[in-house]
C-alpha cells in the first residue's frame, strides 16, 4: 500500500502548473486535496510519473458571490465551503451535499475542483453540478474555455478536460426565486462511504405555490452524473402533487442505468433511485413551501 | 537506482524539523519511521479507517492521504502534541481513561485528534456532532459509546475551567 516511486513538483501559479502540464504531458497528474487520488496511488491504480501539486496556489481557493453566480476556486477545501454562510444561503445544495462527501478530516483536505475533475460518476458534488448546471472553467497555457456540466461529465472518471488544462474555477448558478428549497438524499453501506445511489433536487415556487422551476437528478446509477431537465419540466405549473412526484421518479428510475456489483444489484439500486428522487423532489418542495 | 530526495521543513508540535524526503513517503510514514512519533497508528493506508489522523495547521486530517513533502511549510500536530507540556495527559485524554474509552488502543490517537479538533470549534457539542466528528475513525473494541461519552465529559471539565 504504498505509491510508486514519482517525481514532485509544487508550482507556485496557474500559468506554471499549465506550463508543466503542457511540457510533461499525460505522465503528469495534478494533485489538489488528494483524497482519492493518493489511496488510487496507493493501490498503484494510479501511477504518474510527476505529481503536480497544486495546494499552494493561493489565487485557486476563494468563494466570490456575483448577482447570479458564485464562483468557487478549484482548490478551495471542501470544508470551507461547507461552513459558509453566505454560500449556504445562495447555493444551499453545497453544504447538503458536502455533508455527505466523506468525513471531516478527508473535507479539510478534499477540494471542490478536485471532486469536479476526479467525475466519481456516484459522487456527490458533481451531481450537484450536474442538475445545477454548474459551469467549469478550464485553463491552458494558451487559453481558458468555460464548459457546462452537462458537456463536462464523458464518462466514468473522464471529463473533456485535456491533459494540458487544469480546472481553475467553478460556478455555480444561483436561484433567485423567494421561495426555493433544495434537498440531498443518499444510501451507502455506511455514512461517508460512496454512495450506492445518491439524489439532488431543487424546486422554486411561485405566490400561488405552483412549481415555477425544477431540476432533479441521480448519481450511482449512470457512466455519469444523471440530470433529468425534461422530466423536471413536467413539475412545473404543478403544485408538486403526490401523483406527480411519483410519476417523475418512477420515469427517471426508468431512465436511469445502474449496474451491478458485490454490495447492490442493478434492481436494488434501480428502486432505491425511483424511492430516493421522489424523496428529495418532496423534501425540497417543504422547504420551498414554508418559505412565506 | 535511489529515488530524488526533496528538502522539506515542517513545524511538527511546536518543534521546527528538516529533513529530505522521498515524493513517495507518506507524512504518517515520516513521522514515524523517520521522527519516531509513534504515537500516530497506521491502519489501511488509503484514508478508511482513521487511525492516522494527525492535525495539519490545527485542522484534523488523514495523514495516510498526503505525502510528506506537502507539510512542507505547515504546522503539524500529532496525538504526542495534545499533552501537557510537562508530558502530563491532557483534559481530553484523562476523560478518555475515566469513561474506558478505549481497550486496544488502536484508533485512540485518532479518535483524540478528531474529537479534539471538534471541542477547538465546538465547545459544547452535542452526541449527534460528536458522533460525526468522530464518524470517520473505526473502532472495533468499544461499540463507541464510550467514546461519545468521554468527549461529553472532556467538553463539560474543559467549559468548567473557563468559568
Amino acid at each position: 500500500m504504498k505509491s510508486a516511486p514519482f517525481e514532485f513538483v509544487r508550482a507556485a501559479s496557474i500559468s506554471e502548473a499549465c506550463e508543466v502540464l503542457k511540457r510533461e504531458g499525460d505522465t503528469v497528474k495534478v494533485v489538489a486535496g488528494g483524497q482519492s487520488l493518493i489511496p488510487m496511488m496507493a493501490m498503484r491504480l494510479v501511477r504518474p510519473a510527476l505529481l503536480l501539486d497544486i495546494n499552494e496556489i493561493a489565487a485557486l481557493k476563494f468563494v466570490a458571490a456575483d448577482e447570479d453566480v458564485v464562483r468557487i476556486g478549484a482548490c478551495t477545501r471542501q470544508s470551507a465551503v461547507e461552513r459558509d454562510e453566505a454560500l449556504a444561503s445562495r447555493v444551499p445544495l453545497l453544504r447538503q451535499a458536502l455533508t455527505w462527501v466523506g468525513h471531516v478530516q478527508t473535507r479539510n483536505r478534499g477540494t471542490i475542483g478536485g471532486s469536479i475533475v476526479h467525475a466519481d460518476p456516484c459522487a456527490e458534488l458533481p451531481l450537484v453540478a450536474q442538475i445545477l448546471g454548474a459551469r467549469m472553467v478550464l485553463r491552458g497555457t494558451a487559453r481558458a474555455r468555460t464548459v457546462a456540466a452537462d458537456a463536462f461529465f464523458t464518462g466514468p472518471m473522464m471529463t473533456v478536460t485535456d491533459p494540458n488544462e487544469c480546472l481553475e474555477e467553478v460556478h455555480w448558478p444561483v436561484w433567485g426565486e423567494r421561495r426555493a428549497g433544495s434537498a440531498f438524499a443518499e444510501i451507502s453501506i455506511r455514512h461517508g462511504d460512496f454512495a450506492m445511489v445518491c439524489a439532488a433536487a431543487q424546486l422554486a415556487l411561485g405566490d400561488d405555490g405552483r412549481c415555477v422551476r425544477a431540476a432533479f437528478g441521480l448519481g450511482g446509477v449512470g457512466q455519469t452524473p444523471l440530470a433529468f431537465p425534461r422530466l423536471a419540466q413536467r413539475l412545473v405549473g404543478t403544485r408538486i402533487e403526490d401523483e406527480a412526484v411519483k410519476s417523475v421518479a418512477h420515469d427517471a428510475a426508468a431512465e436511469s442505468g445502474p449496474g451491478s456489483d458485490l454490495f447492490a444489484t442493478a434492481a436494488y439500486r434501480r428502486h432505491l433511485a425511483g424511492v430516493l428522487a421522489a424523496r428529495v423532489i418532496r423534501a425540497a418542495h417543504e422547504q420551498a413551501r414554508t418559505k412565506a | 537506482m535511489s529515488e530524488k530526495l526533496y528538502p522539506i521543513e515542517v513545524e511538527v508540535n511546536g518543534v521546527q524539523r528538516t529533513a529530505q524526503v522521498p515524493a513517495r513517503l507518506t507524512l504518517v510514514d515520516w513521522l514515524r519511521e523517520d521522527l519516531r512519533l509513534t504515537g500516530t497508528h497506521v491502519g489501511c493506508e488509503h484514508g478508511i479507517c482513521g487511525a492516522c489522523s494527525v492535525m495539519l495547521d490545527g485542522e484534523p486530517v488523514r495523514a495516510c492521504l498526503m505525502f510528506a513533502f506537502q507539510a512542507n511549510g505547515h504546522r503539524v500536530t500529532t496525538v504526542e502534541g495534545l499533552a501537557q507540556p510537562d508530558g502530563s495527559m491532557s483534559v481530553l485524554q484523562d476523560s478518555f481513561c475515566q469513561s474506558h474509552a478505549l481497550q486496544c488502543g488502536y484508533c485512540t490517537p485518532g479518535m483524540l485528534i478528531a474529537a479534539q479538533g471538534l471541542l477547538n470549534t465546538n465547545p459544547n457539542p452535542s452526541a449527534l456532532q460528536i458522533r460525526e466528528a468522530i464518524g470517520g475513525n473505526l473502532c472495533r473494541c468499544t461499540g463507541y459509546q464510550q467514546i461519545v461519552d468521554a468527549v461529553r465529559d472532556a467538553a463539560e471539565r474543559l467549559s468548567a475551567q473557563v468559568k
